[in-house]
């Protein structure tokens, strides 16, 4: 459904995408994970065209959406949501969401009533007409899934929607996500919270200073050594095998 | 719905002043304030609701304003089809400052002062061609009648800019209830959120531009018939774009009835000034700006807000009467 071919990007020295290549497929809950500045949130702004690739192209329904306007690539059915929240501070929790429901809908009403029951399907229903600015760190990143929810969406990419959320409400959110890919609708998202990796996601891909280091079901990635000494650093897979000889 | 009901009580309500009051003088203050609410209203489309700060409303108000002027002094044109024109000029004025500004994602200060230059450019420029009357200005001939958009009496100015004041706040309640107002509240709270959900950012704001621009044309085109006299300071100077914005920033941006309530308010406040100092030279811009200050610093949400607040209190406080 989505296809991601030899995405490079560099910030001066930084290399923040090196040589990318995936394929997300249609229907399942996918995963990109990887250590803090490994290059995910900069893969999701060159797939929803918030920044250009200095080389390769991004494919999106066998069209190539390569250097599209964010605007254009979510009318064609991608969205995505901001690891760092980006309400529409000063409007209610309703406004917000008819927002995202505009994008296929023209009647104000009809979007008023869509941002309803897309806020009660991610748990924002009792919260309607509150502002924004108001709400708690969790119910943002609520409000962050409903906007993007509610333009309908064939692919939403979720970027660390989970991230400063206290285990309760991540056990309270995780049924929303499976509800939203149970609906037909196809997730790609980005989570250090290996938690919800291990339960959401059916396959991933990891990151490491901006090149895939290996892909794989979850269960397959925990034992990766070389995903174990992106995160842990060198040498601790293997001193990590010895401990678990010596307990053996 | 309960705006719109508000909106037609309050109009119908200004309406039946000139039956009401016959003194001139009253006329003429209600005539000016209809018409700074439409200048303020113009700007509060783009500013208040765009969250675009324009400095320089006064380029669309010119071109209205010396449109129907120039028309009617070098062509002969009728001036209720200069209007027409004027209004469409003011418009591509405007469309085409929004696309030089939006088409390279001016914002902020930069879009303020990009547009307070091209305001200045126009000036410039109307002074120096020939057309315009230049530096002398431009004087349009006096032929009262109603045909020649020059009433005879108050009432009849009244009532035109009582139409064009209506129009504009009818546009501005569609704004608030339409997919149009709710993209372009999108694009001022958060432009990279909005444009994240499908909206086209370019698209929205350049409407705004040119919704804005036509209003404020048309305030200029009333402006040049009622005055019958232009000059490039006039009609191109800092102090007609000054005014756009002061008047929805005292009566509240973004809001409704804020340019009416800031129409209102300026003008009591600078009648009241020159009561007391006169009338000395450049002493309304000093105000202008003083004002400026105090209500960006103490009332940011403007008279519209602080009635929200008033209102707001009044309701919590009955809701409490029971209890005590
Ligand atoms: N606009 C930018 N300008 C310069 N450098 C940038 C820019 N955006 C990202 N970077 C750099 O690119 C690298 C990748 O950043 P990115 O935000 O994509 O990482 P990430 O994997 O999302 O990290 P995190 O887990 O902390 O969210 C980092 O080194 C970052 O500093
Ligand atoms: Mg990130």
């Amino acid at each position: 459904m989505l296809e991601i071919r030899g995405i490079c990007k560099s910030f001066g020295g930084v290399r923040a995408s090196r040589d990318v290549t995936l394929t997300v497929p249609e229907g399942h809950i996918t995963s990109l994970i990887g250590p803090n500045g490994s290059g995910k949130t900069t893969l999701f702004a060159q797939i929803t065209g918030f920044l250009k690739p200095d080389a390769g192209s991004v494919h999106f329904l066998g069209e190539d959406i390569t250097g599209m306007a964010p605007e254009a690539i979510a009318r064609r059915g991608m969205v995505r949501t901001f690891q760092i929240v980006q309400p529409f501070t000063g409007q209610t929790v309703r406004e917000n969401i008819a927002v995202g429901a505009h994008l296929h809908r023209a009647s104000r009403a009809d979007a008023l009533a869509r941002a309803e029951e897309v806020a009660h399907r991610v748990g924002l229903g009792d919260r309607l007409d509150l502002d924004a600015a108001s709400l708690t760190v969790a119910g943002r990143k609520r409000l962050e899934v409903a906007r993007a929810l509610a333009t309908d969406p064939k692919l939403i990419l979720f970027d660390e929607v989970l991230a400063g959320l206290n285990p309760s409400e991540i056990r309270d959110v995780i049924p929303v996500i499976r509800d939203i890919r149970q609906s037909g609708i196809t997730i790609f998202m980005i989570e250090h919270v290996m938690q919800a990796v291990m339960s959401l996601s059916e396959y991933s891909w990891v990151l490491n200073q901006g090149e895939v280091i290996a892909e794989g079901t979850p269960a397959e990635i925990v034992t990766d050594e070389k995903v174990i000494e992106a995160y842990l650093g060198k040498g601790m897979a293997k001193r990590i095998a010895e401990r678990q000889g010596i307990h053996a | 719905m309960r705006q719109l009901v508000i909106l037609a009580v309050v109009f119908a309500f200004i309406a039946a002043a000139p039956a009401i009051i016959t003194s001139e003088f009253t006329q003429n203050v209600i005539i000016m304030v209809l018409y700074a609410a439409l200048l303020g209203q113009a700007w509060n489309i783009l500013g208040g609701y765009g969250g675009q700060f324009s400095f320089g409303h006064a380029a669309y108000f010119g071109t209205g304003a010396y449109t129907v002027a120039v028309l009617q002094v070098q062509l002969g044109v009728n001036p209720w089809i200069g209007l027409v024109i004027g209004a469409l000029f003011s418009m591509a004025v405007a469309a085409f400052i929004g696309f030089a500004t939006f088409r390279y994602g001016l914002r902020g200060s930069y879009f303020a002062l990009v547009t307070l230059a091209f305001a200045e450019v126009l000036r410039i420029l109307s002074n120096s061609v020939g057309f315009t009357g230049a530096g002398v200005g431009i004087l349009i001939p006096l032929a009262p009648g109603a045909a020649n958009m020059q009433f005879e009496t108050k009432t009849g100015f009244f009532f035109l800019i009582w139409v064009l004041t209506l129009s504009s706040f009818l546009v501005v309640w569609w704004i608030g209830h339409s997919r149009f107002g709710a993209s372009l509240a999108a694009v001022r709270d958060n432009e990279d959120a909005a444009r994240a959900l499908g909206v086209n950012a370019f698209r929205v704001k350049m409407g705004a531009i040119m919704l804005s621009g036509l209003f404020s044309g048309l305030a200029g085109i009333f402006y040049a018939q009622y005055f019958l006299y232009l000059d490039p300071y006039i009609a191109y100077g800092p102090a007609i774009s000054v005014e756009s914005l002061l008047v929805p920033i005292i009566g509240g941006m973004g809001t409704l009835f804020g340019p009416l309530l800031g129409a209102a308010a300026l003008h009591v406040v600078s009648e009241a000034t020159r009561e007391l100092i006169g009338d000395v030279p450049g002493i309304s811009l000093a105000l202008y700006g003083a004002l400026l200050v105090v209500m960006v610093m103490f009332m940011p949400r403007g008279l519209a807000g602080l009635l929200a607040r008033l209102g707001v209190r009044r309701r919590a406080a009955s809701g409490e009467m029971p209890r005590a």
